[in-house]
Parts: C-alpha cells; structure tokens; sequence
C-alpha cells in the first residue's frame, strides 16, 4: 500500500466521527433552516410550498429594515470602540510591558472567564434608573435628578457590548504587535521618521491584520447578540436577533425567523469576507 | 574489521525501491552489510540514504525488493518485531520519563524484572558514561547526554544492528569530534553492526569500516574510506570525499598498461590503466589529484619533473594546515594546494611565484 | 502620543478599572444588606447566601449545568482530540476543507446555530430536554477542543512514537505509555475550557432547554423579578470565584503541556 493511500484511510477514520457529526449537528441544521425560510407558517401547520415571501417581507417591512439597520450600527459601533480602547492597551503591553507581558495578557484575559449573562446584566443594574450610577451620583450629589438618557436605548448596548468584547481584540492586536521586528522600528526611526510617521508608516500598517482580526472576534458575535439589547435596550435598542427568537416563540413564523437569521448570516459573511479580502490584499503587500 | 567472508551479512538489500509520490528516493539499492562492521550510509542531502535507513527499520515499506536482516526477510515484519533498534536524529527522548524510565523502556514489554531492569539500566549508564543519572529529567539534559540516552537506549535491548540517523548533527564540532572516536570505541566494545547516516564525510571516513556513498537514490560506491579516497569510481565520488583538482586532457596514445595524456595545463601526463576506474578508448577525460598530492617549490620548473609554473592567489590558513588557491600562468587555471605544517616549510606570500609538481601515480582518471 | 509611556500607562489603567469595575459590584451587593441593588450600601449580610442554599430550582438549574458542562467537555474533547490527532500526523484528502468546516460553530453566531438545531429538532419531532443541549454544546465546544488539542499534538514530533515502536511496543502501548502522557495536560485544558464554556454558555441552552432549566436560563428568568436581584448578586460572586479558580487550573495545565527537543513552540 503506498504512503498515500495509507495516510488517507488513517486520517480519515480518525476524523470520520467528528466529520460525521459536525455534517449532522451544523451542516444538515444549516440547510434545514435554509430550506424552512422558503415555507410558511400559520399557527402551527407548515406550509411547504416554495415561497419567497418570507425574504420580501425581511427585506422591505420598515421594521426588519430597522432592526437590521440598528443591528449594524451598534455592532460597527461597537467593533470600532472596541478597536480604538484595545489597541493602545495591546500597543502598551506589548512595547513596554517587558519581562511581565505574559502577567498583563492575563489580567486583561481574566474577564472572558467570568459569566457573560451576570456581566451584561451588571450593566443593567448599573445604568438602571434606580441604578448603581444613578444612586452613586445622587448620593455623591453630582446630580440632582436620576439620568434617563444612559438606559433603555442603542447607547447602553453599545456601551455594554463595548465593555463586553474590549479584551477580546486586545489579544490578536497583541499578538500581531509582537510579531513586528523591532529592529524595523529602528531601522525607521534611521532613516528619518519621527514617532507619529513611525506609527502610521511602519507600526499600524504591519500590526492591520491583528486589527482585522479583532474587528472580526467582536463582529461576527455582537450583530447576533441577545441579551444585552434585551437587559439594557428597552425598545429603541432591540437587535434583530431579539426579533429572530420571538418568531419562533410569540410569533410562531420559524419560517420567517429562518429567513431573517439566513438574511444575518449573509450579511455577517459578507461584511467578514471583505474584512478577510482586504486583510489578505495588505499581507500580500508586506 | 571482521573477517565476513565465511559468515552471510547480516542485511542484505536486493534491488530495493522506494518512491514519494512522483519522487524515486530510493532507486533499486543492492548491498549487504558485515556483521561486526561500523557501516556507513553516506551522501548529501536528499540523496535516501535516511530513506533506506528507515527502510531497514521498518518504518517505510518498500515498493519492490528485499530487506534481509540475519537471514530473515523482514517484508511483513513491524518495526517493533524487527533485531534492529535505531538512534534517532533528535534522539526523541521521551520528555516525561527520566533517564532511567528511558533506557529502561524497552525492557518493559520483554517483562524484564524490577531487579533485574535497574542491574542492566546501570551496566549500559556505565558503557555510555552517564552513571548515576539514573533520576535525571529528559529536559534537564544536555545535548550530548540526549544522545548518550538515546544510545543507551536502543543498546540495552542488545540488538543486532544499531541504526543512528545523523546521531552527531545537532553537537558542536569539538563534542563531535570527541563522539565520534567515543562510537567507534563503543561499537567495537559491543561487537553490534553500527549502520550510521550521515552527509558528513569526514565523520564517515573516522569511523567506518566501510562507507556507501548515496546519490539521488542510488548507491555509486561501496568500500573501506582508504579505498574510497584514493581510488573513487566516479568524479561524483571524488568531489564529494575530501577535495579535488580536476583538468581536462586528451588522449594521446593507449598501450597495455600505460594511457599517454596530454593536458594544456600540466602537458604530459602518463598513467597507468588501473588508475582509470573505467577504462577510456578515445578522446578526452578527466583527471584529479588530492590538494595534497601537489607540491609547491621556489625552484624552477627545470629542475623538476612533472611541474609547472603557477603563481598565489590565495590564501586559507587552517591551523594545522594552509590551503593556496594557485593560478596557473599558462592557462589561468585554479588548482588547491594543501600543506601540513612542518619544521621546515617555506612560508609563502600572496602573488608568489611557484612551481607546482606532483608524481603521475597520484591521479584517478575518469571519462 | 503612541510613545509617551506614562500617559499610554494611564490609559491602560482607566481600561482595566473599566474592565473590572463591574464585576466588583457583584461580591458588594451580595453582602449588602438592602434588598434594594443602589448606592448607598447598608450594611453587611450574608442573607442572600442563605436564600441561595433554600433555592430548590436554582440546585436543580445547577445540577442540570453540570450534567450537561461535563457531558458537553467530554463528548467535545473526544472529538476535538480525533480531528487533532488526524490534522497534526496525517497528509489527507479534504484535509483542511474539513478543518475549516468543523471550526465554523467559531464564526457563526450562536443565535444562528440555535435556531438551526431547533428547526432540526422540530422538523424531526423530537422533544427539547438537557441532551438535545448537550448536542448543541458538544458542536460549541469541538474546534475550541481541536485547537487546543492541535496545539498538544504539534508540540511533539512523531520521532517519539517512532522511538516507542522501535524499542518493542506496539501501537496501543505506545498510545498508553507515550501519547496519552504527553498531551494529558492538554486534554485537561480542553476539558476545562469546554466545561467552562458550556456552563456559562446562554443563547443555545435558552432555544434547546425543555421543561429543565441549566444554570444560565435559570438566571435569565430571574432577572425579571426586583425581588430576586440580591440572590443573583450573590450567586454571582460565587460563580466568578468559580471561574477564577478554574481558569488559573486550565492554564497551569496547558504550560505543563511537555515539549521535545525539536518541537514548535505554540
């Protein structure tokens, strides 16, 4: 039997089991749900005849327009905050942070181990009109009268979402920071640029794709998410996942809930593919 | 050296091939191994000779051939079923096992008593010279200790050939060089077949018995290093063993014994058939000499036989000997020159003038 | 601005209060006396400790959580560790498509996978209960499973199996005394981190749960009663000593992942 033929018959009966599951938990569920955008829903009884209705009905009612619109700003928002605290901190860590570097990439990971769910809803308690800020305030007497402007709408869930995923792209900024060749930075600073130049010339553009991949890590999550709008975004913060999980609850239309989380999962792809193409188009430059 | 005449080899290697996909790593290999004998696999990088070595443990299958070890075709044989044991090129200590759990481990499936385990754990520490680091952790180790281990343990299991893939690669020069007479010491002590690979050919020629030198899968020469350095079969052999000075030349006449050439650098040189491995009809050749076959003098080339002029171009000092890179005035040929130092050698300068000899006896011809 | 070290020091100090600041709200309000979650604090209590211990549902949510964390980073690693072990020794056809594939559940929202298994679930007519979570959480925590894993694999080259082989055991015996030891570490991790993962994990649980709450859910639907907060609070502080504990033990394990001489160093 040549090399060949055997690494095949090796390889794949180890990855036969978790291929042949992953086809059944993700793909065959992925298709499904594809499938099911097509059909529609009265009460109870599915109604499989082909349909595009579900997908006119996502894409020009006012209110699926909304939320998807929302749904991006707040998660674009979010990536963008998110991108702008973690890259002076990563930047920190990784030119001055020396012997302890490994101590600070702690610290900063420590908050991805705690619960999600209790963080988000500290946020709630925080910004809540009888709330820790508002209470704190009051009793400090910098304020008079609670604030109503920091809860219930899209600016808590940013504000809470930004708290959320910030370490999450401290990490891969850091690790494409580190990979930079310090003796580029003296070869410019040689040749004759100052620090600003030596940061937008030499530093940022080597340290893009980890910005790329950040953007990414806290993208593709947050336009999905759930339970922050639903804690801290009354009705004017609502995300389009909110509206998914009520079709297929209240609502009972699965099949307009599979349209819309077909209609994200497209717009998610999409937007990460440019990300990716225009990653790839810079490391081709370098 | 054993005397393997009345015994059969301990390998035999019939015809054997190995392919990579569209890659022929080992192109139909014959040759047979002594028992006893400090074997060689030798050649540069790419050449198989790792590849065959792996063949010869099992752990490549051959595509056409036979593997023949102590008379036993070993076809279907598993590497763990194989008289062999082999001394890998990053030793592969196993990094959670101290030292003793490492050379012991073998041990452990033949069911080899506690007592009895640690008796031949501490004799083979002893043979290698690693006595007393029996708790020692493998990542605590040095790189010649890794080695020692690794030796120790592939030894303790008292096979009948050792295989060592490039065993003194990763080892600066002076631990080589101190390795390489310890191996030799070693292999002689426990009387094993050593078959060693490596793309050093100095190291080859300090302890083998017999060296086969591998190109691009096949084998171009099998012989004892003497052999393989004075008379190499082919201009591969000879620019890959030590170094040499090729120039081409015309046949002039052929009688029974002698071939009568003519250089346009050297002019007339006269040698003997037997120091063409192959023997030439007609028409032009190679000839090599060693840089130390050739000797430098400040007397004229009149009062030499079989000399010209030449003058210094460079110069290599290398301690124990110097290396001159000499430009023939004549044809502005490049030819090496080495001398050993001595008491009373003449010590040369860049842009001299010298008459550069040598004796016909000393050239290998090849077509 | 970049390379003033002391103001970018500043900066890095306001983030990390920011971090962290609300998670110490959780250990104050759950020793604060007052029902009510605001400032001023009104004195120290261990009552919401002892709501929490009279709490039937929340044992049973608990009890739930951890059938399903353990099952989940079992059945996860175990597959994570197949598709390492076939990525990390093997040359194969389809090898990274099906890398790829498997490390997807990575990019898709969680939202997106729980609807999907729901539809799958509806569809067949089987009813929601802890395993169809289980299922959910598995396909979760399996690439986090494989990377680790890969991570373990890579960080020892095949010489050493090898060398096993060729001092006389076979190919279980090496399994058992070489591979299992050497990335047993990794395998904990793994375990950890999946367990840790799926013991928080909310969006899928939330769409899969039957009449049995995991710990997350359970939460959830306290969230809605004033009343309920404190405990929270308190059940909080708990859970974030919890995950500290086991995030130091998930990383001392993975370091003491052992190297040999020519490894890649991950």
């Amino acid at each position: 039997m040549s090399s060949v033929t055997n690494n095949n018959l090796k390889g794949w009966r180890l990855l036969a089991t978790p291929f042949v599951f992953s086809l059944l938990l993700l793909l065959a569920p992925l298709l499904l749900m594809l499938t099911m955008s097509f059909w529609t829903q009265d009460y109870l009884t599915l109604d499989r005849t082909f349909t595009l209705n579900n997908y006119e009905e996502a894409l020009t009612q006012p209110v699926y327009q909304m939320l998807f619109k929302r749904s991006l700003f707040i998660s674009l928002s979010v990536t963008l905050l998110t991108i702008l605290i973690a890259f002076p901190v990563a930047y920190y860590i990784s030119f001055y942070g020396g012997s302890k570097k490994t101590l600070w990439i702690f610290l900063v990971t420590i908050p991805f181990w705690t619960s999600y769910l209790l963080r988000m809803f500290l946020w709630k308690v925080i910004l809540g009109y009888n709330g820790v800020l508002n209470s704190l305030l009051l009793w400090l007497e910098v304020i008079t009268e609670p604030l109503t402007v920091i809860l219930y709408n899209s600016n808590a869930v940013i504000l809470a979402l930004t708290h959320g995923w910030a370490p999450f792209a401290i990490l891969p900024i850091f690790v494409s920071l580190e990979k930079i060749d310090r003796s580029l930075l003296e070869a410019s600073r040689d040749l004759g640029d100052g620090a600003t130049q030596q940061f937008f010339r030499v530093v940022l553009p080597l340290a893009m794709p980890g910005v790329v991949a950040a953007g990414l890590i806290v993208f593709i999550p947050t336009i999905g998410e759930y339970i922050t709008p639903k804690l801290v975004g009354g009705t004017d913060g609502l995300m389009i996942a909110n509206m998914i999980q009520v079709q297929f609850s209240k609502a009972n239309n699965a099949p307009l809930g599979a349209a819309l989380s077909v209609s994200s999962l497209i717009i998610v792809t999409s937007i990460s593919l440019i990300f990716v193409i225009y990653n790839r188009r810079l490391l081709r430059k370098y | 050296m054993n005397n393997n005449t009345q015994q059969l080899p301990i390998v035999q290697l019939k015809n054997v091939e190995k392919s990579f996909g569209a890659v022929k790593a080992v192109d139909s290999v014959s040759l047979n191994i002594g028992q006893g004998d400090f074997f060689s696999l030798l050649g540069p990088s790419g050449c198989g000779k790792t590849t065959l070595l792996r063949l010869i443990a099992g752990f490549e299958k051959p595509e056409a051939g036979q593997i023949i070890i102590d008379s036993k075709e070993m076809i279907d044989v598993e590497p763990n079923h194989r008289p062999t044991n082999m001394v890998f090129q990053n030793y592969a200590i196993f990094p959670h096992l101290n030292v003793e759990e490492n050379v012991g481990y073998g041990l452990t499936k033949q069911g080899v008593g506690k007592h009895k385990k640690l008796e031949m754990v501490n004799d083979i520490l002893g043979l290698v010279g690693l006595t007393g680091l029996n708790a020692r952790s493998a990542s605590a180790l040095s790189g010649g200790q890794r080695q020692r281990v690794a030796l120790a343990r592939a030894l303790i299991l008292k096979p009948k050939v050792l295989l060592l893939d490039e065993p003194l690669s990763a080892l600066d020069k002076k631990l080589r060089e101190q390795m390489q007479i310890e191996l030799r010491e070693l292999q002689k002590a426990v009387g094993i077949t050593f078959i060693l690979v490596t793309h050093d050919q100095e190291e080859a020629l300090t302890m083998s018995d017999k060296i086969a030198v591998m190109f691009d899968g096949g084998v171009s020469q099998i012989a004892s290093p003497k052999e393989l350095y004075d008379h190499p079969t082919s201009k591969q052999v000879a620019s890959f063993i030590g170094n040499m000075n090729f120039f081409k030349a015309d046949i002039v006449s052929i009688d029974k014994k002698n071939i009568e050439l003519n250089s346009v650098t050297l002019g007339q040189v006269v040698l003997s058939k037997v120091q063409f491995p192959i023997e030439p009809k007609s028409g032009s050749v190679e000839i090599g000499i060693r840089p130390e076959m050739l000797a430098m003098s400040k007397k004229s080339t009149n009062s030499i036989k079989n000399s010209c002029e030449a003058r210094i171009d460079e110069i290599s000092f290398f301690g124990d000997s110097t290396w001159y890179k000499v430009k023939f005035l004549l044809t502005d040929e490049i030819s090496i020159v080495s001398e050993m130092h001595s008491q009373e050698r003449v010590e040369w300068k860049l842009g001299d003038k010298v008459t550069v000899s040598w004796r016909p006896a000393s050239f290998v011809g090849f077509i | 601005m970049l390379n003033n070290k002391n103001f970018l020091k500043l900066f890095v100090l306001i983030a990390l209060i920011f971090f962290y600041s609300p998670a110490l709200l959780l250990p104050i309000f759950a020793f604060n006396e007052s029902q009510i979650i605001s400032f001023p604090v009104e004195g120290f209590s261990l009552r919401w400790f002892e709501v929490l211990l009279s709490e039937k549902t929340l044992h049973g949510a608990l009890k739930n959580s951890l059938f399903v964390a353990l099952s989940s980073a079992a059945f996860g690693t175990f597959l994570g560790v197949l598709t390492a072990r076939a990525n990390s020794r093997y040359e194969f056809f389809g090898k990274k498509p099906t890398l790829s594939f498997i490390l997807i559940p990575l990019v898709i929202p969680e939202l997106i996978i729980g609807v999907a298994l729901l539809i799958v679930l509806m569809q067949l007519g089987l009813s929601l209960s802890l395993w169809t979570v289980i299922l959910g959480h598995t396909l979760l925590i399996m690439p986090f499973s494989t990377l680790v894993m890969m991570s373990a694999f890579n960080n020892f080259d095949q010489s050493v199996e090898e060398a096993s082989m060729d001092l006389g055991e076979t190919a279980f015996g090496t399994f058992r005394r070489i591979i299992i030891p050497m990335v047993s570490p990794g395998l904990i991790a793994s375990f950890i981190i999946g367990f840790t993962i799926s013991l928080d994990e909310f969006m899928i649980a939330f769409f899969l749960t039957g009449t049995e709450p995991t710990l997350p859910v359970y939460i959830w639907a306290q969230f809605r009663f004033p009343v309920k907060l404190p405990s929270v609070m308190a059940l909080g502080t708990i859970m974030l000593i919890f995950s500290l504990v086991l995030l130091t033990l998930s990383e001392y394990f993975r370091r003491k992942i052992p190297k040999t001489e020519s490894s890649r160093i991950v």
